[in-house]
């Protein structure tokens, strides 16, 4: 049981979802430079946070270009599950794996800070351990998180159970429906601006109280240990 | 330029006429921003050996041993001039080069914070230039930080009316590493010379000369230089990368001076000789002038000295990055800087005579307007202190400052326990090491008293670092002024140094990096004397991090003793009676007590909280704990030990060396008090009444709702959303 974490330049959360899921969650992770061919080896996919190619033209488009990339949509459709965390979520919907789009925060400023979030689908490879409306603290850093989508495609989306996260109490960058994370229809392919890897030990939490958020590796954890088994 | 006198001295040196580019160099290290020649002689004697510091000031960055193995590298710098005039580029080119300080010594940056200074924000005339550089300056430093994944953990801002059409950019930065990874600096005959990062250009061409002098109305925008922070990214990955295969025999980061400094300090460093070919630099414009070459101060450029059998392992590196790079030379002989173009010399210089320029000798004089503070003024009594308390709240130099730290990444990395806004930031290095630091500065007491403000500033900042768990075991310190060559200006430069002198010995904490920054005036006036003092400490264990937020069934204590010590302090100024009065006098050896009692309550466990009390004095810090833990507060006025004569000056003295503390151990807390002869008492309890009532002897002096303070202490969010 292996998972990779995609790295391309300018990506800077990597170490920081390295370090959780080797030393806290207990899964297997290695690092793929984004110039690597083959990913057969992994089991899983996350393509972690950061400002890949300094986030030039529009966050996550010149990383969507990759040649790895063609090699991850080929992974996306044989269900491989995928997670794209903050600029890993925009490279995503850049690729096309993800509907919708993301774009500057409503308030044209870049927003780092804890809030809340709730589940609506717990039936993907990254939900699987959560209760139906579960709230999660969790924080969010970013300057283009706001997800936007045309409005006949929301109810789509509703009725394919793909918003698997909403805002709660607030929106804090103006997202349609106050959307923190979507899937992909099959449910293996996730986006989620919100950082769950800086959530997922309690002495980083605001006064070391204990988030709920860390569920989303090991909800993954959980996943693959029964794929890997049957 | 030259003067006069340096010219003579360099003729005379030199034995020949120098050559146009060897007037430009030696103009760009003799700079006051390069050569420190109106400071050096001071700043030689201050106190920076420790049993922690491996590498003191002087070099790109200090480096201090926390144990394990482990080593911290910190290092401050301010980008003042360039972001007066163009605040976003000033700013975030300002946070590009302290990092390239650190990596410089074989160490990853893991923390930044900023000290800023600007003119208030309400002030009619003046407050949308003075907007426009805080939101610019703060977006500067957001989008660079955020970009290369370095978290913004805290800092201090303060709005003065003496940064009028200016401000200051103070970025400190603190790196990790292992001891026997930091790069030693030698290099030896043949070695190459590498040139690594942007291509040079025509952007920030004679910057360090700019910044040597006052800024005047023709603002020099082409002297700032050009943000890249994705490159900067780069070259953080690779250097490190490079410094783990072993391949960096000697580094430094191009800042400054450009190419012109960095070769002349390097080889000065490495003690060698250095032949440079400038057609080898990677350029970007093709009708770029060797001249130019030498003294561009384009960003993100870093140089190396790598030796011939591990070239194609550093090419390999810095090649998967996709970092451009050029051989520009070799390491040859002693002490010589030899520049060619196409193989024809164009300058020969001794790198002993280029970064030791001539001493500035300055005179030095009492200012005048210290005489003021003798005329005795008479206070009206002020009626409505639940008002006061409202003002000062809602006074950015007080009040909440999320508006600045939300746009800063401030968890990139998973290390950021406290966040900023609190005492201190702490920093996870390991789970049973974490660093704490701090950022502090009072333009208004150095101005009023250079000596004391600047033993407050020390006071102050050590003073939040412990009160997170940790002890203080290093200081930088930035200090920032107008013209030396003002003898009022340079003499409040001298009281400043004495004071750390003072301080640091006494408490036997080093100074482990600095920075002297003078000219910072405009064509109004030079600001005030505004030096920041950064404060390093060390916390033993998890249980050890402390935080300011009370909590229910919490006793509240005072440790310190209030006096009316009002000279430069927020309520004057919020009256109109800031240049009036002394200032608050840091008594050191109580100072030291205090605190070394507050560590040893800590690692007792008998704390629950404890916040510092300074701008905006008891008053604003007891409001402060009641909107940290959205908990009502109730205080007896009379139980603060103090000696002042109303309860006015009581509540808003900025008195130092006091701090408010909480614990739910009263008995317990009380009998380790006893035999310390420290100013202690209970002063009352955290309730359940969702307010901050203040009374003495029973008649009220503050009660307002924890609703209404937050609103107040809201204010800068408003003022700077709104518009």
């Amino acid at each position: 049981m292996r998972t990779g974490i995609v790295v391309f330049p300018g990506s800077n959360c990597d170490r920081d979802v390295h370090h959780v899921l080797n030393d806290v969650m207990g899964i297997n992770a290695q690092y793929i430079w984004h110039t690597e061919e083959s990913i057969d080896e992994y089991d899983a996919l996350i393509l972690p946070g950061g400002f890949s190619y300094g986030d030039r033209l529009r966050a996550g488009v010149i990383a969507a270009q990759s040649p790895i990339v063609e090699a991850i949509k080929k992974k996306a459709q044989e269900g491989l599950p995928i997670l794209g965390i903050c600029n890993g979520f925009q490279i995503l919907v850049e690729a096309g794996l993800l509907p919708g789009a993301l774009v500057k925060n409503v308030k044209l400023k870049f927003s780092c800070k804890w809030l809340k979030m709730e589940v609506l689908n717990v039936n993907t490879p990254f939900t699987n351990m959560f209760r139906l409306n579960e709230e999660i603290t969790i924080p969010i850093a970013h300057g283009e998180g706001r997800f936007v989508i045309c409005n006949d495609k929301i109810p789509e989306l509703k009725r394919n159970n793909q918003i698997v996260f909403k805002y709660k109490d607030q929106n804090p960058n103006g997202s349609t429906e106050m959307i923190a994370a979507i899937c992909n229809k099959k449910g293996n392919v996730m986006g989620l601006m919100p950082h769950p890897e800086r959530a997922s030990e309690p002495i980083l939490s605001p006064n070391q109280t204990k988030s709920n958020a860390g569920l989303i590796f090991r909800s993954l954890k959980k996943f693959l240990s029964s794929y890997i088994k049957n | 330029m030259l003067t006069k006198s340096e010219e003579i001295y360099l003729l005379k040196k030199l034995g020949r006429q120098p050559n146009l580019l060897e007037i430009d160099m030696i103009d760009a290290e003799w700079s006051e921003h390069c050569s420190y020649k109106s400071s050096r002689k001071y700043i030689k004697s201050l106190p920076s050996r420790g049993k922690r510091v491996i590498v003191g000031p002087g070099y790109d960055a200090g480096v201090l041993d926390i144990g394990d193995d482990d080593v911290i590298t910190v290092h401050i710098e301010s980008h003042n001039h360039p972001s007066a005039v163009e605040p976003y580029g000033g700013a975030a080119t300002g946070v590009g080069g302290v990092i390239r300080d650190i990596i410089s010594m074989g160490t990853r940056p893991i923390a930044l914070l900023d000290a800023l200074r600007f003119s208030s924000l309400d002030k009619v005339n003046e407050a949308s230039k003075s907007k426009w550089l805080f939101r610019n300056v703060v977006k500067g430093i957001a989008d660079y930080g955020n970009c290369i994944g370095i978290p913004t953990v805290g800092g201090d801002i303060e709005f003065d009316d003496s940064f009028k059409d200016y401000c200051l950019v103070d970025v400190a930065a603190i790196g990790l590493g292992k001891k026997d990874q930091i790069i030693s600096n030698h290099a030896e005959d043949g070695d190459l010379i590498v040139l690594a990062g942007n291509p040079t250009g025509k952007d920030g061409i004679r910057g360090a000369s700019f910044a040597s002098k006052l800024l005047d109305d023709d603002e020099n925008r082409s002297a700032v230089q050009i943000p890249d922070p994705f490159l900067e990214k780069l070259l953080i990955e690779a250097t490190i990368e490079a410094t783990k295969k072993n391949c960096i025999n000697a580094t430094k980061d191009l800042g400054g001076g450009g190419l012109s400094c960095c070769l002349s300090e390097l080889s000065h460093l490495v003690e060698k000789g250095f032949e440079v070919e400038l057609s080898s630099v990677h350029t970007k414009v093709p009708d770029i002038t060797p001249n130019e070459i030498m003294i561009s101060e384009s960003q993100e450029r870093m140089m190396y000295i790598i030796n011939k059998s591990k070239m194609s392992i550093f090419g390999e590196i810095f090649t998967k990055y996709g970092i451009t790079y050029s051989i520009i030379g070799k390491v040859c002989g002693q002490d010589n800087l030899k520049i060619l173009y196409d193989g024809k010399p164009l300058a020969n210089l001794s790198c002993s005579l280029m970064v030791n320029a001539p001493l500035a000798k300055w005179k030095s004089r009492r200012p005048n307007y210290l005489d003021k503070l003798r005329t005795k003024i008479k206070l009206e009594k002020m009626g409505n202190y639940n008002d006061i308390l409202l003002r000062l709240l809602a006074n950015p130099n007080i009040g909440n400052k999320n508006w600045v730290y939300q746009q800063y990444d401030h968890e990139v990395g998973l290390r950021t326990v406290i966040k900023p806004g609190a005492n201190a930031s702490v920093i996870r290095v390991n789970d049973n090491k974490f660093v704490s630091i701090k950022l502090d500065g009072n333009s208004k007491h150095c101005y009023l008293d250079p000596y004391q403000g600047m033993l407050g500033c020390l006071s102050e900042s050590c003073r939040n670092v412990v009160c997170t768990g940790a002890q203080p075991i290093g200081i930088i310190d930035h200090l920032q002024f107008g013209s030396p060559e003002n003898p009022y200006i340079y003499w409040t430069f001298i009281k400043s140094i004495k004071a750390i002198i003072d301080f640091c010995k006494y408490m036997k904490i080093p100074v482990v990096g600095g920075k002297v920054s003078f000219y910072n005036e405009t064509m109004n006036s030079p600001i005030k004397p505004s030096p920041v003092i950064g404060t390093i400490g060390l916390i033993k264990g998890q249980a050890h991090i402390t935080n300011n937020i009370p909590n229910v069934g919490n006793k509240l204590f005072i440790l310190g003793q209030t006096r009316e010590e009002l000279g430069g302090s927020e309520y004057f100024e919020l009256i109109g009676r800031a240049e009036y009065r002394r200032v608050p006098k840091v008594n050191l050896k109580t100072d030291k007590k205090n605190r070394s009692a507050v560590l040893d309550l800590i690692e007792n466990g008998l704390i629950d909280f404890v916040h510092d009390c300074s701008k905006g004095g008891i008053g604003t810090a007891l409001a402060e704990l009641a909107i940290s833990g959205n908990i009502g507060i109730n205080i007896d006025l009379k139980k603060i030990p103090n000696r002042c004569k109303r309860d006015d000056f009581l509540l808003f003295s900025e008195t130092h060396s006091r701090f408010i503390i909480g614990s739910s151990n009263p008995d317990k807390i009380k009998r380790f008090m006893r035999n310390r002869k420290c100013s202690f008492s209970e002063i009352g309890q955290t309730d359940s009444s969702m307010s901050l009532n203040i009374h003495n002897s029973g008649k009220e002096v503050i009660n307002l709702s924890i609703i209404e303070l937050v609103q107040r202490y809201n204010t800068m969010n408003s003022t700077m959303d709104g518009i």
